[in-house]
């Protein structure tokens, strides 16, 4: 696979490491009351689409960006790449 | 029909006109007591003992494809129990104890060949973990032995000892390890369950459940809606999009696995043999081929196919550790679904719906797991109590931290 | 005009016998020219078999090639390019070719239908792995491997394109020619050591002279164009994501006077393209009728092309056929079904010597000629599972342009468009597509292709469909009637397409037998998809040069040479080598050293190279608050010049990581990691810093390899250090505490950090100079210490002393552990949040049962206590009910003089004093125990403060 890094162009996906659903970027707030099932579903659930799945990448053999990477899980199409920094200052 | 040498030859005299359909094609019934979504071995087999076992009547499996085309079809057939955690070796030895008995069992030879399972140790931390978990084997009944180096060679003696980059300091061998063809396993479980009336009907489509206020009285299908008492799903490597229908999440993320085969070679390596140092592990099946495989490409993934850098990890590995197999080449490639789970440990247990039960998150590792993961399915079906070895497969022990961590890698599926 | 050169004759053997071919053939064409019929066993029943095929498709002409004790097996003939020497030899027989006892499976063939092995062998259990199996697995396989290492070169390559044209072929070589003097990066890729594809077979006229003549030319113009690549023997064997490509290329298979190969055998390629042209061309099929397997019966095309290519006189022979394509062949007698005759029967065991009709009438030949219409080379439309499409017209599966892979065009005859006209208005239409204009086309024969379905003769007799798994027209009809009609089950149950050509030939055929008994039409029976590779590839291959030493990298400290000048023994720590003990002369194993270093650091002062582990610089106004969330303890109260032991744990309340960490300024922190988690540390805490504060004010940098440490331990550490420490900095007791950091220089003048820090429980004291003075300083603080009879130590004597100390490392940070299972639950500060805080308060992660780290000494002090023992209560079975934890670090203590271990226990920190078995079935060794506290040395601490 191909991954359109945002700021160093096209590079192969053997550069980078994979984490997961972008959803662990959304850290439950420790304080709630509810905090220990926020965590649980957090850390352990996941929608798991066959389809566009928004997911972490890490580029450890480049610049160490982290990378928020729409991907369809059925045919592997990427269609949008962002810097995770960018995403989490966003939201 | 029971098969039989003396069938065989009987057949061969007259012209193969007596054998008979391994299976029915039945049409679905309105209503079941229990139907089991998911034709692969996991829900054959479970039909099958809940038919054998369990004296449970009006079983239907419902299979979206054909039967055995999922991971029961596309795997590198390994079976053992080889274990660290009692949680898991208790299961896995009783499901290798089935094995065992298998073919007399069914009345079909899926070739339950326990030629050996070696897993090669290259550092002293390897070696301790494998004297611990060998202990583990052996604290639930089942055999292991843990070997130096000279013990290593003796079994395999055409592994790399002498320009290793990861040099090899020994093994943990499990003697009733082996391989079992894996297809054999599904048609003999669909053909023994057939011969006690399950119905197994092929190109039905779960697309939906019927729950209401809590309870699940039936499925609708791409062949129509059919009741049932109790709906056990499995579908390992789609149960997040099965499950999704029933709105549930699960702690499971798909992703593909590819293994490989050889071009046919005669006999050349004994048992399986996994390394310690990369992502390789290889046998021989029995028309010849080498059948191997390595880690998972790390992505979640659907498309049931991989890419060329996995490929080219598994074949380095290999390489390295026996490097005759340079010479012999790559027949084909393929990638199963796997059902990732948060702990790589699988899940066998009721779902919080009244009458919906849920099997899956078997990683890459349930084939071995079949005829256990059966037995265990329809003890819990028919009587709503877990079956012993399985126990630990709850739902909820992530909330309660009762993970089930043979890596020690926590809740990221791909390091499973 | 063919391609033989008949002035450069070579010497080759097939099972031993001499036999002589030219420049230009195949090992295929060479046995031919020798009239050799016979040269292979088929799987099954070891029926005689002769060559099929004159490409890539062969299903029959397997061979070994031998060379020095090593075999490659499995090689097609017609892929053997033929040298001087060759050594050839055939397999899958016993004990030859000729008279191969394995063939009484042929006679015994009713009993051996589809499947009969599921239904027998069953009988008594035992006797499957002792005798069933060995049987089956000794008849099966095809050739051997020998037991000797491959000895051959194997090299890796990427590639970039504009335009990938796999083919070279009419439609192939048309559609670089366009694209390349359009000017793009072309690379055109052919699996045939010649290009030219079916030109270089049929004889046609293209404008008006032959067609080699223009492949000659065509291929001259290619050449000169420097954007164009021409790679001949290199399959594109799979399409992946993104317009990769996998990519093989046969540099040579000859052997030199030394018996090796040199330079690279094959070179495995990643290409990666913008665009592709699929030129793959199409494969012929036979047709299934009774014993149509014998040797001298083989495609007609392959026969045309033995003919023209290859210069092959096969006297006088005769085609069958369904179709117009062999129109072609210079046959004596066509036999063509769709004027409803066929062949019902030949004979000729390990020849064919007739063929005999529908009508009765025999005919006498020794070569046939079989052509059941031709099959698209769709394979790379398939590899990301697009599925072709039935064609009524040209009875075959053409791509489907609705599942073609992204970028992907296909032409020619791989798009079932056969006439050479057709191939070269593919491709101008393919490359007008890319924006590539080109002219005129030339003339090229635009004869239709006209064929009728006629697939198999039904009959008693067997009439074979996959050639090499022997699989005939009645395995299928046996499989469907046993319920097994889904094209899936059916290949999964006869074995149907899964040999080595993947059922190139035989796929098509085996669907149009199992569509007639189901009573459906093809497109309703199935398809069947193909996956990677195209041709089998080497394993060596996809292996590359990284075999043997070269599977990983290796990683070295600045003390390697130094280590291996004193006698080091290394050990593998991820990819670093590091000393694990320095063996001194008159030691007598392992022990001997490990218990000197351990013993002399305590008594005295010891060196060791600690550099591999993880270093992270930390920097930021919020480096602090950064600290406290990824450590479970406080760091932003870390006063500076001070270091602090660190905690980490993941999300999900298990123990990550621990090591120290020192503050140099109000916004500098230094952490370091263990040597094993360096690299996913640092991953975790980019993650942290990105994803989840990226407000932050902090930047974070590795610098494990920008500097060398080592630990100097033992009571004469500082008075050692002290003589290389530049005098203006104060190492002594009162100015530098224990836990104390600070910059200073050494040796005169060489920029270092010295930290307090004590791994082994003694006074000790971490040094660390940039990478390059690590050598110096190494050698340095050995001179210095000479008069202290200063000792490296390595990793075991390190493992010994940590042990003594209890200090967890990584057999206990195994990541099912928690701070509370490590005895370090007062760790977790209770004020702040920090990763992996609320999921270590789990139910199930805090009882008052939940194991707890602590120390073990056997009760009789000569027994050896044992890594990997289980704790089982005094009495209780042994069984996996009663487990109670397992050991987890045992160590020789020379210092006490017995064997001590820690380990996890169930409500261990309670048990103190209770007595145990420490179970060990696969070391034969249970042994008494006794829980103690697993600080074994100096448990107040007192040496490290000296």
């Amino acid at each position: 696979m191909i991954i359109n890094h945002p700021l160093l162009g096209p590079r192969d996906a053997a550069e980078f490491v994979y984490l997961g659903d972008a959803s662990l970027m959304q850290r439950p707030n420790p304080k709630s009351e509810t905090a220990a099932e926020d965590f649980h579903n957090y850390q352990y659930l996941r929608n798991n689409p066959a389809g566009e799945h928004k997911e972490l990448w890490y580029h450890e053999q480049g610049d160490r960006s982290w990378l928020v990477v729409t991907r369809n899980t059925l045919s592997h199409e990427i269609t949008h790449v962002e810097l995770a920094r960018d995403v989490a200052r966003s939201s | 029909m029971r098969y039989s040498a003396l069938k065989v030859l009987k057949e061969g005299l007259t012209g193969h006109k007596g054998w008979k359909p391994a299976w029915r094609k039945p049409d679905p019934k309105a209503a079941y007591d229990i139907i089991i979504v998911g034709g692969g071995g996991h829900g054959l087999a479970a039909a099958y003992y809940l038919a054998k076992k369990f004296d449970q009547k009006r079983i239907a499996v419902l299979e979206k494809g054909w039967i055995g085309g999922g991971n029961v079809g596309r795997n590198t057939t390994i079976v053992r129990s080889n274990y660290m955690l009692h949680e898991n070796e208790g299961f896995y030895e009783f499901a290798l104890k089935l094995w065992e008995k298998q073919e007399q069992d069914l009345n079909y030879n899926t070739m339950v060949s326990q030629r050996g399972i070696l897993n090669l140790a290259h550092t002293d931390p390897q070696r301790h973990a494998f004297a611990r978990r060998g202990n583990s084997m052996i604290l639930n009944g089942a055999d292991a032995v843990l070997l130096d180096t000279a013990g290593v060679r003796k079994i395999c003696p055409f592994l790399n000892f002498d320009d290793a980059r990861f040099p090899i300091r020994g093994g943990l061998w499990q003697k009733r390890g082996g391989t079992v063809r894996h297809d054999a396993v599904a048609w003999g479980y669909a053909r023994a369950a057939d011969m006690r009336g399950v119905d197994i009907i092929e190109n039905c489509e779960v697309t939906g459940f019927d729950i209401k206020d809590g309870v699940c009285s039936g499925v609708q299908t791409s062949r129509g809606p059919i009741k049932a008492k109790k709906i056990g799903v499995s579908v390992a490597g789609s149960s997040s999009r099965v499950m999704a229908m029933a709105g549930m999440r699960l702690p499971i993320e798909t992703h593909v696995l590819q293994a490989f085969v050889s071009e046919g070679l005669k006999p050349t390596i004994p048992g399986v043999v996994t390394y310690g140092a990369g992502h390789f592990y290889v046998s021989q099946s029995d028309k010849g081929g080498l059948v191997f495989g390595g880690d998972l490409d790390g992505y979640n993934s659907y498309a049931q196919r991989g890419n060329l850098p996995v490929v080219e990890d598994v074949c380095e590995g290999g390489v390295s550790l026996i490097p005759m197999i340079g010479k012999a080449r790559l027949l084909r490639m393929w990638g199963g679904l796997m059902d990732m789970s948060m702990d790589g440990s699988p899940i066998i247990d009721k779902t919080h719906i009244d009458g919906l039960y849920f099997n899956g998150g078997w990683c890459y590792g349930g084939f071995k797991a079949t005829p256990a993961s059966g037995f265990a399915f329809a003890q819990l079906l028919a009587t709503d109590v877990s079956h012993d070895t399985a126990k630990a497969y709850r739902m909820d022990r992530f909330s309660k931290g009762l993970m089930i961590d043979e890596k020690g890698q926590g809740g990221q599926p791909n390091l499973h | 005009m063919n391609l033989i050169d008949k002035n450069r004759p070579f010497n080759f053997k097939f099972d031993g016998k001499a036999l002589q071919g030219f420049e230009g053939d195949t090992l295929a064409s060479a046995l031919l020219r020798n009239k050799i019929q016979l040269v292979g066993r088929s799987f099954k029943y070891h029926r005689p078999r002769g060559i099929m095929g004159a490409g890539s498709e062969e299903s029959n002409a397997l061979m070994e090639i031998h060379n020095q004790g090593v075999i490659e097996p499995n090689r097609r003939a017609n892929m053997i390019k033929l040298f001087d020497g060759l050594d050839v030899r055939s397999q899958n027989r016993m004990p030859s070719l000729n008279f191969d006892v394995m063939a009484i499976n042929d006679f015994l063939s009713p009993f051996l239908a589809a499947g009969f092995y599921y239904k027998t062998f069953m009988w008594p259990r035992a006797f499957w792995e002792k005798l069933y199996e060995p049987l089956i697995r000794n008849a099966a396989g095809l050739g051997r491997l020998s037991t000797n290492p491959d000895p051959d070169r194997y090299d890796k390559g990427f590639l970039h394109c504009d335009t990938l044209i796999i083919g070279a072929g009419p439609s192939g070589l048309m559609s670089a020619l366009i694209a390349g003097r359009s000017g793009a990066r072309v690379i055109i890729a052919d699996e045939d050591f010649e290009m030219g594809g079916r030109l270089l077979s049929d004889p046609q006229e293209i404008d008006g002279a032959s067609g080699y003549e223009w492949v000659s030319s065509t291929l001259a113009e290619l050449h000169s164009m420097p954007n164009v690549r021409l790679m001949p023997r290199t399959s594109v064997f799979g399409n992946y994501d993104h317009g990769i490509y996998g990519a093989l290329e046969v540099k040579t298979d000859e052997i030199n006077a030394q018996g090796n190969i040199k330079g690279a055998r094959q070179v495995l390629w990643r290409i990666y393209s913008q665009n592709t042209i699929l030129a793959a061309g199409a494969t012929e099929r036979p047709i299934a009728f009774a014993n149509n397997d014998r040797p001298g019966i083989m495609l007609a095309s392959a026969m045309r092309t033995y003919e023209t290519r290859y210069d092959i006189d096969f006297g006088k022979y005769a085609i069958l056929s369904n179709n117009s394509s062999t129109d072609k062949n210079r046959s004596d007698q066509t036999i063509d079904t769709r004027a409803d005759i066929w062949i019902a029967d030949t004979s000729g065991r390990k020849g064919l010597k007739s063929v005999t009709l529908n009508s009765g009438e025999k005919i006498a030949t020794n070569w046939l000629g079989m052509s059941g219409g031709w099959n698209p080379n769709v394979h790379l439309t398939c590899h990301k599972r697009g599925r072709p499409k039935w064609d009524d017209v040209n009875a075959c599966f053409c791509p489907d342009p609705n599942t073609l892979p992204d970028a992907m065009q296909v032409i020619g005859a791989a798009n079932g468009e056969f006439t050479t006209h057709a191939a070269f208005k593919g491709a101008k239409k393919a490359c007008a597509n890319l924006g590539h204009k080109s002219g005129k086309s030339p003339k090229a024969d635009d004869a239709p292709y006209e064929v009728g379905a006629f697939w198999h003769v039904k009959g008693k007799k067997r009439a074979w469909v996959d050639f090499q798994n022997d699989v005939t027209s009645k395995d299928i009809i046996l499989a469907h009637q046993e319920g097994f009609s889904s094209v899936e089950h059916v290949k999964r149950y006869t074995t149907l397409g899964m040999a080595t050509d993947q059922g190139r030939t035989s796929n098509v055929v085996g669907l149009a037998v199992l569509a007639e008994a189901r009573g459906d039409s093809i497109p309703d029976t199935g398809t069947t998809i193909f996956r990677p590779p195209y041709t089998p590839v080497s394993i060596g291959a996809f292996a590359g040069p990284h075999g043997g030493q070269h599977f990983k990298p290796i990683r070295k400290t600045p003390s390697h040479k130094f280590a291996e000048e004193n006698g080091a023994a290394f050990v593998e720590t991820g990819y670093w080598k590091r000393a694990s003990w320095f063996a001194k002369p008159g030691e007598q194993g392992w022990r001997d050293s490990v218990d000197r270093e351990a013993f002399n650091t305590r008594r005295s002062v010891g060196i060791c190279d600690v550099t591999t582990l993880g270093k992270i610089d930390v920097q930021g106004a919020d480096a602090g608050k950064f600290l406290n969330k990824v450590y479970a303890n406080t760091f932003s109260t870390l006063k500076v010049g001070r270091c602090r032991y660190g905690l980490m744990l993941r999300e999900d309340g298990m123990a990550m990581d621990d090591g120290t960490c020192a503050r140099f300024s109000d916004t500098h922190y230094v952490m370091t990691t263990t040597t094993a988690n360096a690299v996913t540390v640092f991953r975790h805490l980019e993650f942290v810093r990105q994803c989840l504060f990226p407000n932050m004010d902090i930047h974070l940098i590795s610098t494990t390899e920008q500097w060398a440490q080592y630990a100097v331990a033992g009571p004469n550490s500082r008075k050692l250090l002290q003589k290389i420490v530049d005098p203006e900095f104060d190492i002594s007791n009162e100015e530098f505490a224990y836990m104390g950091c600070q910059k200073i220089t050494v040796c005169g003048g060489t920029r270092a950090r010295i930290f307090r820090l004590s791994f082994s429980g003694e006074l000790a004291f971490e040094i660390a100079v940039p990478t390059r003075y690590g050598d110096t300083l190494v050698r340095k603080l050995m001179e210095a210490g000479e008069e202290f009879d200063v000792d490296m130590y390595g990793t075991e004597a390190l493992g010994v002393m940590r042990i003594e100390k209890g200090h967890a490392a990584g057999n206990e940070l195994n990541g099912t552990t928690t701070a509370l299972n490590l005895g370090l639950g007062g760790f977790v500060a209770k004020k702040k949040d920090c990763i992996g805080k609320v999921l270590s308060q789990r139910e199930g992660l805090i009882g008052d049962d939940v194991l707890r780290m602590v120390g073990f000494t056997a009760i009789n002090p000569n027994d050896t206590i044992t890594n990997g023992a289980h704790f089982i209560k005094m009495g209780d079975p042994k069984d996996a009910a009663h487990d109670q934890g397992y050991m987890t670090s045992i160590a020789y203590s020379p210092e006490l003089g017995h064997f001590i271990g820690i380990g996890f226990l169930k409500g261990g920190d309670k048990r103190k004093g209770e007595e145990l078995m420490a179970v060990d079935f696969v070391r034969n060794n249970h042994i008494k125990v006794k829980v103690v506290s697993s600080h074994f040395i100096d448990p107040d601490g007192e040496r490290l403060r000296a």
